[in-house]
């Protein structure tokens, strides 16, 4: 255990000493993105559906900073409170997507034959449906909510993950050491937890901001369809559709939500390819 | 195997997968909590009436017999009338989806030769300025979703300089003149939500060709760049690039969807939003059934251009 804890201590020096000044800035931005969205309802300056003036798409000002909204509310402190929601989803969506999609992925490689056929073929049927659609077939039998929301996500995202953790562990499969290990009579979840998890980890790790770069977009894309987020809860996609308006006025207001989920996903891209890079892993290809 | 054999095959999965997509759609809109009928009605739903919906729409008969009542019909061209108003989806669906149709042409005319183009471009030198420019703009624009694009471009364009319209409706008067000048923006955005992947896999497609022996073999025997790129590597290469165009172009399926909700473009993809947000489960069926086809057949097309462009894969190892 401790040699274990040495050599993670280790290898986070290492990556430490390799980070360039632009991967550094965007996982500070992401670390940063990520206190806000934790730490929301002590830093923001009022409440999230406070009305506070009745004029619409104020300038920025000494009380309110980034102006007001459509609805003279504060945009900063709604801004805080969508990145919490925003991020709060994208996360759980991703967690429960690579739950399901890497254990069926890792199982079906390892059992390889006619359950890993039938595993791919339905996999890939799924994925002969547009994301798009099937989550507006599923919102519109269901509703919006947040359960069918991350429900709907975290299954379109487990196709995607299935693909790449199915494709990782088959190559990880026909390694010397795993024929060694089952030559050695280890089981198949020896193996798995054993040789081809700590193989797949790094890819997954890139793989992983990928996914969760993914989920954002399109959690954002529904809100702003107005079929994502509902209010009064609200999250960075609402507040673009929301302030649309807002450009017709010349204010900016729909431009900080919007810049704030582009900063996100470039951050997120620029840290995901260093990591890839870095470790000259691979990741199988993407659609 | 025979050509003609691997694409008959192919063929018969293209038909499986849309069945398979049928019954996705079907199912999926077909379980409500509740069921059609509440949705109908809403709130103002008794027992009676309730009772007299679901013999309208035969929600008494079981699941399958619905689905092949329902197949059947839309295969036939008839799509049902709207829940919401009683409109024939029928005609509402070839008129907007003609227009539909436009927006995604002008797209695909405008992104796919500026993207080949660039992915060239970038290719010739890798590492080089112009790559390192290329490639790094088209990785900062993978990051952006296409209603950001748009929002950015509506704020340039039609607000700050006011060149272009920020909403694209259609009026029966428009002549060319007017066609343009609404698209140029929803094309635009578009364009730039699938550029950014199509030159990024037209430049690795490129550069894998150039790493092969041939190549190799051409550089030694003294062929000019310009040469080498043009007639030994674009032919190698024309074939995964066409499977990159394909695949994006199915792409355009959910961008259509988001782009004419932004610029309240009467298409295809925000009838089928606003159906949604109806609950008009009708419309929300046909129109799911007819993007879910593109995407399959877009799909399938790329796949058999595949094999038709790469002889290696009619030749598995």
């Amino acid at each position: 255990m401790t040699a274990r804890a040495a050599g993670w201590r280790w290898q986070l020096r290492e990556a430490a000493r390799d980070l360039t000044p632009g991967v550094a800035l965007a996982l500070a931005f992401l670390v940063a993105v990520a206190v806000v969205g934790l730490l929301a309802p002590w830093i923001a300056p009022y409440g999230e559906g406070q009305i506070l003036t009745n004029e619409s798409f104020e300038p920025p000002s000494a009380a309110l900073w980034l102006g007001s909204d459509y609805l003279g509310r504060d945009v900063l402190s709604r801004l805080i409170y969508g990145v919490r929601v925003t991020l709060f989803l994208a996360l759980v969506i991703t967690f429960l997507s690579f739950l399901a999609g890497v254990t069926l992925g890792f199982l079906s490689a390892a059992h390889g034959g006619r359950t890993d056929m039938a595993m791919s073929r339905l996999n890939d049927a799924m994925l002969s449906f547009p994301a798009l659609m099937l989550a507006l077939i599923v919102i519109n039998s269901l509703g919006s909510s947040f359960p069918v929301l991350i429900c709907t996500i975290a299954f379109i995202d487990m196709t995607r993950v299935f693909r790449v953790a199915r494709a990782l562990a088959s190559d990880i499969m026909v390694m010397d050491y795993v024929e060694a290990a089952v030559v050695r009579g280890e089981g198949k979840a020896w193996i798995i937890w054993h040789e081809v998890l700590p193989n797949a980890l790094t890819p997954l790790a890139a793989e992983f901001g990928i996914r969760f770069t993914y989920a954002i977009l399109f959690i954002s894309a529904l809100s702003f369809l107005g079929l994502g987020v509902q209010p009064p809860q609200s999250d960075l996609g609402v507040m673009v559709k929301e302030n649309m308006q807002a450009l017709l006025y010349g204010a900016y207001t729909t431009l900080y939500p919007a810049l704030g989920i582009a900063a996100i996903a470039v951050s997120m891209n620029v840290f995901v390819d260093w990591l890839l890079q870095r470790s000259s892993a691979k990741l199988p290809d993407e659609i | 195997m025979k050509l003609t054999e691997i694409i008959g095959r192919r063929l018969l999965i293209g038909v499986a997968t849309l069945l398979f997509v049928s019954v996705l759609v079907f199912v999926g809109t077909e379980i409500l909590p509740g069921d059609v009928a509440y949705a109908i009605l809403g709130r103002g739903a008794t027992p009676e009436l309730l009772q007299q919906v679901r013999d309208r729409l035969g929600l008494d008969e079981p699941l399958v017999v619905r689905y092949f009542v329902w197949l059947t019909a839309t295969l036939s061209g008839d799509l049902g009338t709207s829940l919401a108003n009683g409109t024939d989806i029928s005609t509402e669906i070839a008129r907007r989806g003609s227009n539909t149709l436009i927006l995604a042409l002008s797209t695909a005319v405008v992104a796919v030769p500026l993207a080949v183009a660039l992915g060239l471009l970038a290719a010739t030198r890798p590492g080089g300025a112009v790559d390192r420019v290329i490639s790094g703009a088209s990785l900062a624009l993978i990051s952006f979703p296409d209603f950001l694009v748009a929002v950015a471009l509506v704020s340039i364009f039609a607000v700050q300089l006011g060149w272009l319209p920020a909403i694209a409706s259609i009026r029966p008067s428009y002549d060319l003149f007017d066609w343009i000048r609404v698209l140029i923006l929803p094309v635009l955005a578009l364009v730039f939500t699938i550029l950014a992947h199509m030159v990024r896999m037209t430049r690795s497609a490129v550069l894998n060709v150039l790493s092969s022996p041939a190549i190799e073999m051409a550089i030694l025997k003294g062929v000019p760049r310009r040469r080498l790129l043009m007639r030994h590597a674009l032919p190698n290469a024309i074939g995964p690039i066409i499977n990159v165009i394909a695949l994006n172009l199915a792409y355009i399926v959910s961008g259509v969807v988001v782009i004419e909700t932004l610029f309240n473009f009467p298409g295809l993809g925000r009838y089928m939003v606003e159906a949604v947000t109806n609950r008009d489960v009708p419309i929300v069926q046909a129109c799911a059934m007819i993007f879910c086809s593109v995407y399959v057949l877009l799909n399938l097309a790329a796949d058999i251009l595949a094999v038709i462009a790469n002889p290696r894969v009619r030749y598995p190892k």
